[in-house]
């Protein structure tokens, strides 16, 4: 007799068990992807908030014409003013060791501050004033409790008699957290408290510069090429494997490429944005090239059509009518490009642009380095502060890639739109 | 008139916002051939798919209406539309063979189902299905070969091999024939005759023909209802609505 | 109505009797064009030019590997390095050092990339897999149009980032995990770099399977259900055999990405160039160790710096038999259901 019920046989409660176990496995593996993402941005945004506020101390420093000559800037040690100053807030200080100490609260970089701020305004000359200047990175990172102060002394950064002083500063109100700015107008430094990412910064978007402005021509040039003009031959498609192969090169192998005949052939200067924009713009054309192609696929036949029968000729016809049609297509493909070329690493290393860049370079040719090579590089520093300004510079890399991609999405949405 | 072996009331199928079958009652006798025929877009493939639920894996169709086989419920609660479509098998317009070896296309529902409990009986179940669906003289030294390997009828007959070889109660063929040349559709036309005997089967076709030729009973649809039902002879030589008329003698279509 | 002069085409005339005589106005030009044939295909050259350049890359590419390669078995046998075990490439202070030419076995760092790339596949393919057939056979729209858009954010995140938390966040956390269970794990271990890049190349195998296992027909899946199948046995026994040799090039093309993949081996996977099977050790890469020759002071000519650009040809010729391979495969079967 027929039986359609789950009792009919046919092991259908086992099968229906199986059945919910995979289903309960793609759920699972979909959602560990996803808990890696968020764990991954979590971490990093952890890391990286503290890096949105930095410490300042206040120093009364003795800028009276007893101290320093006004008229000779240059000369003056802003290092000993900046000495006796803490000197003379915590007089008790006597040994040499705990002097030091003392002087290690305010980041090395404090006396150029001092110099900046006189440079920049001169009334501050001739009596005692109270400047702020950036604090150590042990001292924010103690603000902040990112130091453990139950260990023993010798085994933290900072020492009792620091923590002593702090705590003295702090009730008389001369620490402050300010918004840091300076990490965004910085450049890099050996100091944590001070290195910022504006060199890499203009070393990225250089490098980027060389980059769209060679791939980019060449890129909608070769897919027009392949799209419109091309015979059916050999060496059309000896190009189009070559395309697809060399979008599947490992990036470090554009670098190798670079080293060798950019630098060693072409005697182009070394750890310059020239050099790798031009080994990134090698390494994206293959995405624009099929983007590009697909832009120009998506073009109704009907445009070319229409121009060839009003006598254009086929350039004509491809440059007036089809181009203008593919160009923001063509464009979302570029973008993506450069959002690659913008997160690329290790043909950069190859080149040499992993150089230690204080100066914001001023021109392509300046030995410069990038955002994810400076991130690079931070993170293998060991200081706890650098580990944070890693994680800040990634989130200044991951928004500006957002920014990329969401200009993508835009333009595609534009796009469909259209035709 | 025999008790019906399925037996259809009042169905209306909807797919979305709109309605593919109007109010279809429908008797099915068991071991026979009944062929629906009717112009194209009439809802023939749709009725045949709502028969083992073929048309739940499609989101927008909705079934309203009752259904029974053999006096169950196919859209009640309780069914299994797995233990459905194990006894309610389909073969459908072109032939779709798994990219696998002729032998395992036909031992496909034997192994989901469990229906061998040993190897041997695995190869007897198989050989027995290719039998029935004549190609075990076509195939018996290729079995190892792909499906696909196959000429179109015979990847047609290894279909049919491997709905039988489950042993379904009934058979739901959906244009078997449309993909095939003349000489192959005689042979797959004298396997579903062959069939009747110990299966109940129903068949869609576009070819009159056919129709008169194989099928005891003849069901004509149009614009997603049932005009006529009723002995497949009658229905061609003697219709009673002037759209059946109008239908078999080629005047709609 | 105003009056408007017949439009004369150019400077275009008939020469007749070696004088320019204007043309009739009935007539038409069919021999000669108003625009100069030279620019048309100078144009033309020009874009040509343009796609020859993906020739020209290949080419040096190819060319200064090998050229530098060629240098570099001038000092080294390449039997020794292509199957010397032991790789110390430091050249030596003095002449008369031991080791003064440094070894270079390439042995341990093949097998250092495989065994993090292994590593990668071993959490990638499951995973990919996986979620690649939940999205596409299970999956609503409305789930499917967002997690598909979510995934790909993990493709689009550098590779510098996953390296910075594989060094500072897995890491660290896998050595302590280890402790718990009183296990030894190096501080650079092969597992993290590994697990790292599983989920880096996660997002490749997802969606390159998820197309393959859409482009199944439709019919076969059909035939199944038909007979009573369930959705997964559907799956299991007919969508994915139907699918398998696009899926086996998916990880293909995925296997070729984790081996050229660097930074995350350069910042969590170290530099000891071990040969070594333990998934909790310190190993080293290919990419690893170009980096580390290529960067910082550098003669031209040192065998040390050559033998990167051998590593690189090594690398470069391994990723291409991949890739080769994989594209055939997806080709094949992509003609299979056109
Ligand atoms: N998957 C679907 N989604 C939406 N509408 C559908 C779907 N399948 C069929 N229809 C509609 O239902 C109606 C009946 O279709 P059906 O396939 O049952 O016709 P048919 O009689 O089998 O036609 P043919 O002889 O051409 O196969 C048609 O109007 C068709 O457009
Ligand atoms: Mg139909």
């Amino acid at each position: 007799m027929i039986n359609f019920s789950k009792h009919a046989g046919f092991n259908l409660s086992r099968r229906h068990r199986a059945e919910q176990r995979f289903q309960w496995a793609g759920r699972f593996a979909i959602l560990i992807s996803l808990a890696f993402l968020v764990i991954m941005l979590g971490s990093i945004f952890r890391d990286a908030s503290g890096v949105m506020r930095q410490s300042q101390i206040a120093v009364a420093v003795d800028l009276g014409p007893e101290a320093i000559d006004a008229a000779d800037i240059a000369n003056i040690s802003f290092g000993k003013i900046l000495k006796s100053a803490m000197r003379a807030r915590f007089p008790d200080v006597m040994k040499r060791k705990d002097k030091k100490r003392l002087y290690n609260l305010v980041s090395p970089e404090a006396s150029f501050e001092i110099k900046r701020q006189l440079t920049n305004d001169p009334a501050l000359f001739g009596r005692v004033q109270t400047l702020w200047l950036t604090a150590s990175d042990d001292l924010d990172l103690y603000l902040r409790g990112k130091i453990d102060t139950s260990l023993p002394e010798n085994q933290r950064q900072i020492s009792d008699a620091q923590i002593a002083w702090i705590k003295d500063l702090k009730q008389a109100g001369q620490i402050r957290r300010v918004v840091n700015w300076n990490f965004l107008t910085n450049g890099d430094s050996r100091e944590p408290e001070i290195a910022g990412i504006l060199s890499a910064l203009v070393g990225s978007l250089f490098s980027l510069a060389v980059c769209f402005s060679l791939s980019f021509p060449i890129g909608i040039g070769a897919a027009i090429f392949l799209e419109e003009f091309a015979p059916t031959n050999r060496i059309t498609s000896l190009i189009e494997v070559n395309i697809n192969n060399l979008a599947a090169v490992p990036s470090i192998v554009f670098g190798l490429l670079g080293l060798s005949i950019f630098l060693g052939y072409f005697g182009l200067p070394r750890s310059s944005p020239l050099v790798g924009g031009m080994v990134l713009a090698l390494m994206t054309l293959p995405t624009i090239i099929i983007a590009a192609r697909a832009a120009l696929k998506s073009v109704p036949p009907s445009f070319k059509q229409a121009a060839l029968a009003l006598g254009a000729t086929p350039v004509q016809a491809v440059f007036h009518h089809v181009l203008p049609a593919a160009l923001p297509g063509m464009l979302t493909g570029a973008i993506v490009g450069m959002a690659q070329a913008l997160g690329e690493t290790a043909p950069l290393l190859m080149i040499g642009m992993v150089a230690f860049i204080v100066d914001v370079p001023q021109s392509i040719l300046e030995p410069a380095t990038a955002l994810p090579v400076q991130i690079f590089l931070w993170a293998d520093s060991p200081e706890r502060a650098f580990t944070e300004k890693t994680a800040a510079a990634i989130i200044v890399l991951l928004v500006l890639l957002i920014a990329m991609n969401l200009s993508v999405i835009l333009l595609r949405r534009k796009l469909e739109q259209r035709f | 008139m025999t008790k019906p072996f399925i037996a259809a009331r009042a169905v209306n199928v909807f797919y979305g916002a709109n309605q593919a079958l109007f109010d279809i009652d429908l008797d099915i006798e068991a071991n026979k051939v009944t062929a629906l025929i009717g112009p194209s877009g009439c809802g023939k493939s749709t009725l045949l798919r709502s028969i083992n639920r073929m048309n739940d894996l499609i989101a927008a169709c909705r079934f309203d209406g009752s259904l029974q086989i053999g006096g169950q419920d196919v859209y009640a609660p309780a069914v299994d539309v797995v233990a459905l479509r194990a006894q309610v098998g389909m073969v459908f317009q072109k032939p779709n063979p798994f990219p696998k070896s002729i032998y395992e296309n036909v031992a496909y529902g034997l192994k989901i189902h469990r229906l061998a409990t040993s190897k041997r009986e695995m190869q007897d179940r198989v050989e027995w299905s290719l039998k029935s669906a004549g190609l075990w003289d076509e195939v018996a030294d290729r079995l190892d070969e792909p499906g696909n390997s196959l000429s179109g009828g015979q990847q047609q007959r290894l279909c049919i091999a491997r709905t039988i070889a489950v042993q379904p109660k009934v058979i739901l063929m959906d244009e078997p024939c449309s993909a095939l040349d003349p000489i192959a559709t005689a042979v797959v036309e004298e396997l579903i005759d062959s069939l009747r005997k110990d299966y109940t089967i129903v068949i869609v076709t576009h070819s009159m023909q056919q129709a008169a030729r194989i099928s005891q009973r003849t069901a004509f649809f149009h614009m997603g209802k049932l005009i006529e039902v009723g002995h497949t002879k009658d229905v061609f030589t003697n219709p009673q609505n002037e759209q059946t008329q109008n239908y078999i003698t080629g005047r709609i279509g | 109505m105003k009056h408007i002069a017949p439009i004369r085409f150019g400077r275009v005339g008939v020469f007749v009797n070696g004088k320019i005589t204007p043309m009739a106005d009935q007539m038409l030009i069919l021999t000669q064009t108003i625009r100069p044939k030279w620019l048309d295909r100078l144009v033309i050259a020009l874009l040509a030019a343009a796609a020859c350049v993906a020739i020209l890359v290949t080419a040096g590419i190819v060319l200064s590997l090998v050229f530098e390669t060629l240098q570099f078995f001038n000092k080294v046998p390449v039997m020794d390095f292509l199957f010397g075990l032991d790789w110390s490439p430091q050249t030596a202070i003095r002449a008369d050092q031991v080791g003064a030419g440094g070894s270079f076995g390439a042995i341990p760092l093949i097998n250092g990339t495989f065994l993090i790339s292994a590593i990668a596949m071993a959490v990638a393919t499951p995973l990919g897999l996986t979620s690649a057939v939940y999205l596409s056979e299970y999956a609503t729209k409305r789930t499917r149009d967002w997690i598909k858009p979510t995934l790909e954010i993990l493709a689009g995140i550098p590779t510098v980032v996953y390296g910075f938390f594989a060094a500072l966040t897995v890491a660290p956390f896998i050595r302590m995990t280890g402790g718990q269970f009183g296990l030894e794990i190096a501080s650079e271990s092969a597992l993290a770099a590994g697990i790292v890049m599983g989920i880096m190349i996660l997002p490749l195998i997802s969606s390159l399977s998820g197309d393959v296992i859409n482009a199944v027909p439709q019919s076969l899946r059909d035939a199944s259900y038909g007979l009573g199948a369930t959705h997964s046995e559907t799956i299991r026994r007919v969508v994915l055999p139907a699918a398998l040799p696009g899926i086996a090039g998916s990880l293909l093309l995925a296997a070729s990405r984790a081996i050229g993949e660097t930074m995350i081996v350069l910042m969590a996977a170290g530099m000891a160039a071990k040969l070594t099977a333990n998934p909790l050790e310190a190993v080293t890469t290919i990419t690893v160790q170009i980096v580390a020759l290529l960067t910082g002071d550098q003669e031209f000519d040192s065998a040390k710096t050559l033998s990167a650009f051998a590593l690189g040809l090594l690398l470069f010729a391994l990723t291409l038999c991949l890739n080769v391979i994989a594209l055939g495969i997806v080709r094949k079967y992509r003609e299979h259901y056109d």
